[in-house]
Parts: structure tokens; C-alpha cells; sequence
């Protein structure tokens, strides 16, 4: 097998469609993983029971059943009684929901980790339980917990090929597409080396951010 | 039980705790900085320990314990490690319940509330309430280190007792003046020496303006040179204020130079109390004894 640069060139359009479905799902996928495992998180810690034990019983519920299987209940049950959505949507809806388990556990050690002696303060300044956790725990907590959350999202990266099978066609998708329909091989290297590019840069960021962050 | 504890405040015991307003009105030389501190100086009763058992498990820290603090007083606990100084403190702050008996706090119940006639354990709203009339220092001073010094203080102020960001700044500065600070109001905690950050977290505690300070050990984790600094900040708070201080220290002569009373903890209970002066020179308890001087 010969390297042929004509394939790669017809390949480059649809590669750019692919690199930006990724990336959207990545991005926004990132988001809701972040803001729905911090709400996991202090719920988990809310001294109502009601609350605290559906979110712990769905949280591992979702942890513990394949990311694949979540994409085609989302994709294909959920339209059966809801919203049908796009395959990106619902893409971003799986990985975030899916990740905001990962997160959730992130997010709980960093709050376990703050000192009680923040929270003795706290209830000493008699601040309230909202402004205690906005203005003294969370920030303390996220700050230290910042790298791990990256982790995650190259995790995420490393997932998001997943998404194609329920038709949103990320990079691997559409490379897969492309040298089925023309017996080429040349359009997989090229999304292989689009990960690395990704992923590399994100984890030196990552490991930057450890050490400015993490004391 | 109730016989052999002693009573600090010679003055009457009021009747039924019951929220009384108190009218504001500063002791002459009060600095202006601690001017609304602690408005109370009439010596009657302000903190009430009336029965009071704790227990750790199968640990009774606290035996019926009964004591008060008249307003304005300073009371030095003195007792052997482990006879429930800081649970006591930390009862007050609200930070551990009582198994059994009840804490008032200038007439009003801090662990429980009234209902229909009945008493109850206080719900979050009304501890919340009494409680702000208690500040404390700790050990470990417990600044967030993600604000700089000048939020540490305004922090509560505002978001507690409604300030404006400016009012609580301007009260924060003059404290931090109060305390030798002025020049590191943008610092953060951790750019500042252990002394330092405990002389904020005085100030952070001040600027609630409670009737009572709280203070357990709150030289203990310093380097020894950094002793002597805290300690003058809070002698020139204890002798220019009025304001209630129950105080838990192994600093003997602060202690001697600040108390009104000394309170001698063994066994989750009071076995002796007195001036400082009758305390350190001529203890009747032979614990007292024992215990002094082992520290002394
Ligand atoms: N959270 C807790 N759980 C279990 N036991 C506790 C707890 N806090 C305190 N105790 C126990 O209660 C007793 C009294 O503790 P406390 O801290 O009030 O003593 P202290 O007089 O302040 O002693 P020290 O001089 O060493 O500070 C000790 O025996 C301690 O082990
Ligand atoms: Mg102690």
C-alpha cells in the first residue's frame, strides 16, 4: 500500500466536518459534564435524604452501564416519550451526562478535601449555607480538582468516537465512511494524528495547570 | 451537682431566658473600631450553661454542667487536657449540640427555641440569630485562603449583617489598624506569618461585632516569637472593650493579666473558680494545685 496525497485531498472536506462535530461535542460536552457533576456533587452531600439517594442511585446507575448503551437509549427510547433530538445534541447530552458521574466523583473529593476547619469558620461567621459554599468551599475545592476535571475531557476525546454510531459523524466517523466508500486507508492516519494533536497539547495544559494549581 | 459549681457573675440570675434588645451605647475609651463591640457592660448574666452533658459515645466530656458568664467579664478555662475546654467552646459556636440540658446566650436559648409553649430544639434560622452574637478565634486561625485579608473580614459583615461593601471595608480597615495590620489588607493568607493571620482572624471575628469573643488556644500553633503579638491585641481588647470573653489558654500570665474569673476544669466539670489571683496564688483544690503547678 502506497501513500497517495490525492486521497488525503479529496478526503479534507469531510475531515473538517468531522474535526468540528468533535470538537463541538468535546466543548460542549465538557460543559455540561462540569456544571451537571457539581450539582451531583452537592447534592450528594445534602442532608435531605430524598434528595441525596435518587441522585446517588442515578449517578451509579450511569457510571456503571457502557457509554455506547446510553447513546442509543437517548437516541433511539427517549424520542419514543420526549424530544427527539439531533445526533449532536443528543451526542453532547451522552457524553456530558455520562461524564458528569466521573466529574461528580471529582468534585467530591475536592470538597472532602477542604479542611472542616473552613466550614467551623463559616458556621463561626454564621455566613449562609449558600454563600458558604460559593464564596469559601467551592472555590477551594475546584481549584485543587482543575487537572483531574481535564483529565476527563481527553478521556472524553478518547470517547467521542462513539457518538458516530448514532449518526453524529465526529472525525473517526466520517474517516471510516470516507475509506469504506473508497478502499483507502489513508483518511484513519490522518484522524490518528488529529487526536494526538488534540489530545497532547490538552494534557501538557493539563499538567501545567497541576502545577500551578494543586499545592 | 449544682452546689459545688460556682457562680462567676454575682448578679442576680434572670428568670425565663427571653430576647431583650440592648441598647448600644459604647464605654468611654473604646477605640472606634470596637465602639458598638459589645454594647451590654450592665454585668448581668449573658452566657447560661444549665445542665449540661455531652457525651462521645460512651465519653461523657460534660457532666451537668452548670455555669454562667456575667456580661462583660473575662473567663479564663484552665483544666487538664481533655476536661472539655474546647467542647465548651465549641457548644457555644454552635458547632456541637448538647445531649441533654440547655445554653443561653444574653437571655435567649441557643440550643433550643420555643414553640407553642414547649421547648425544642432550635431550628437553623434561630441559632442562626444567637449565634450571631458570638465570634470565635481558632487554633488554627482558619482564614480562607482564597480571599485576600480585607474580604476575609468584610465577607460576613456584608453578606450577614447587610453592610454595604463600603461600611464593612471601612470597618475592616480600622480593625486591621486595631490589630497592626493596615499595610496587608490585599495580602493573601498564606503571604502572611502565623501571628499575622491570627490577628486577622481577630479582626474577622471583631467585625461581627459579637457580644462574645471565643478564643481556644489561639496561640498554640504560633512560632514562640509570634506569641507576643497576639497576645497584646487581644490584652488591648480585653482591658479597652467590655467586650464578653471566655478564653481557653496554657499563657498563664495573659491569663493572670486578663481574667476576671478562672474557671478549673476536671472531669467535664467546674471544681473551682475564682480571681486569677486566688486561682494561681492560693488554689483550695488540690487538683488546681496539681494542675498548676505542672504548668506554672
Ligand atoms: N469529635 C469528637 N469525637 C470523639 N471524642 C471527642 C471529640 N471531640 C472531643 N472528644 C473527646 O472529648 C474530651 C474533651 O475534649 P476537649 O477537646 O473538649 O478537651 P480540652 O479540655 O479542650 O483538651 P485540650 O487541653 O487537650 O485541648 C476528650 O477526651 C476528647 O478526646
Ligand atoms: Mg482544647
Amino acid at each position: 500500500m502506497n501513500w497517495d496525497w490525492d486521497v488525503v485531498a479529496d478526503f479534507m472536506p469531510r475531515f473538517w466536518d468531522g474535526v468540528l462535530v468533535t470538537l463541538q461535542a468535546l466543548v460542549l460536552g465538557s460543559l455540561l459534564a462540569f456544571s451537571l457533576g457539581l450539582v451531583w456533587a452537592i447534592a450528594q452531600r445534602s442532608k435531605v435524604k430524598l434528595i441525596r439517594w435518587p441522585v446517588v442511585g442515578i449517578t451509579e446507575f450511569i457510571r456503571n452501564t457502557p457509554l455506547l448503551v446510553q447513546l442509543f437509549f437517548l437516541f433511539y427510547v427517549v424520542p419514543e416519550w420526549g424530544p427527539s433530538m439531533s445526533p449532536l445534541v443528543t451526542g453532547v447530552i451522552g457524553l456530558g451526562l455520562h461524564y458528569s458521574t466521573y466529574t461528580a466523583e471529582v468534585y467530591r473529593a475536592g470538597i472532602d478535601g477542604v479542611p472542616v476547619g473552613q466550614w467551623e469558620a463559616a458556621t463561626a461567621l454564621s455566613l449562609p449555607r449558600t454563600r458558604t459554599w460559593t464564596a469559601v468551599i467551592l472555590p477551594q475545592a475546584i481549584r485543587r480538582v482543575v487537572p483531574a476535571l481535564g483529565n476527563y475531557v481527553v478521556a472524553m476525546l478518547k470517547d467521542s468516537p462513539m457518538i458516530a454510531v448514532i449518526g453524529a459523524f465526529e472525525m473517526l466517523g466520517e474517516a471510516r465512511a470516507f475509506s469504506n466508500e473508497t478502499f483507502t486507508f489513508e483518511a484513519y492516519t490522518i484522524v490518528g494524528i488529529a487526536f494526538i494533536v488534540i489530545a497532547y497539547p490538552a494534557s501538557l495544559l493539563i499538567r501545567a495547570m497541576e502545577r500551578r494549581l494543586v499545592k | 451537682m449544682s452546689n459545688d459549681t460556682p457562680n462567676p457573675a454575682p448578679e442576680d440570675k434572670p428568670q425565663t431566658p427571653e430576647g431583650k434588645p440592648q441598647t448600644p451605647e459604647a464605654a468611654p475609651g473604646v477605640p472606634e473600631a470596637l465602639a458598638h463591640v459589645n454594647p451590654k457592660v450592665d454585668g448581668s448574666e449573658l452566657i447560661r450553661f444549665d445542665r449540661v452533658t455531652k457525651r462521645f459515645g460512651d465519653h461523657v466530656v460534660l457532666d451537668d454542667l452548670e455555669f454562667t458568664v456575667a456580661s462583660g467579664k473575662h473567663v479564663t478555662l484552665i483544666g487538664p487536657s481533655g476536661s472539655g475546654k474546647t467542647t465548651i467552646l465549641r457548644l457555644l459556636m454552635t458547632l456541637l449540640k448538647p445531649d441533654e440540658g440547655t445554653i443561653s446566650v444574653g437571655g435567649r436559648y441557643l440550643t433550643h427555641e420555643e414553640r407553642n409553649g414547649k421547648l425544642v430544639p432550635a431550628g437553623e434560622k434561630h441559632i442562626r440569630e444567637v449565634r450571631k452574637n458570638i465570634g470565635m478565634v481558632f487554633q488554627q486561625f482558619n482564614l480562607f485562603p482564597n480571599m485576600r485579608v480585607l474580604r476575609n473580614i468584610t465577607e460576613a459583615p456584608v453578606h450577614v449583617l447587610g453592610l454595604s461593601k463600603e461600611e464593612a471595608e471601612e470597618r475592616a480597615r480600622e480593625l486591621l489598624e486595631l490589630v497592626g495590620l493596615t499595610e496587608h489588607v490585599d495580602k493573601y493568607p498564606s503571604q502572611l506569618s502565623g501571628g499575622q493571620q491570627q490577628r486577622v482572624a481577630i479582626a474577622r471575628a471583631l467585625a461581627m461585632r459579637p457580644q462574645v469573643l471565643l478564643l481556644d488556644e489561639v496561640t498554640s500553633a504560633l512560632d514562640p516569637e509570634l506569641v507576643a503579638g497576639v497576645l497584646d491585641v487581644l490584652r488591648d481588647i480585653a482591658h479597652t472593650t467590655d467586650i464578653t470573653m471566655l478564653c481557653v489558654t496554657h499563657e498563664m500570665n495573659f491569663a493572670r493579666d486578663i481574667s476576671d474569673d478562672v474557671l478549673m476544669f476536671n472531669e467535664g466539670r467546674v471544681i473551682e473558680s475564682g480571681s486569677p489571683e486566688k486561682m494561681f496564688n492560693d488554689p483550695d483544690h488540690p487538683r488546681t494545685r496539681e494542675f498548676l503547678s505542672a504548668v506554672l
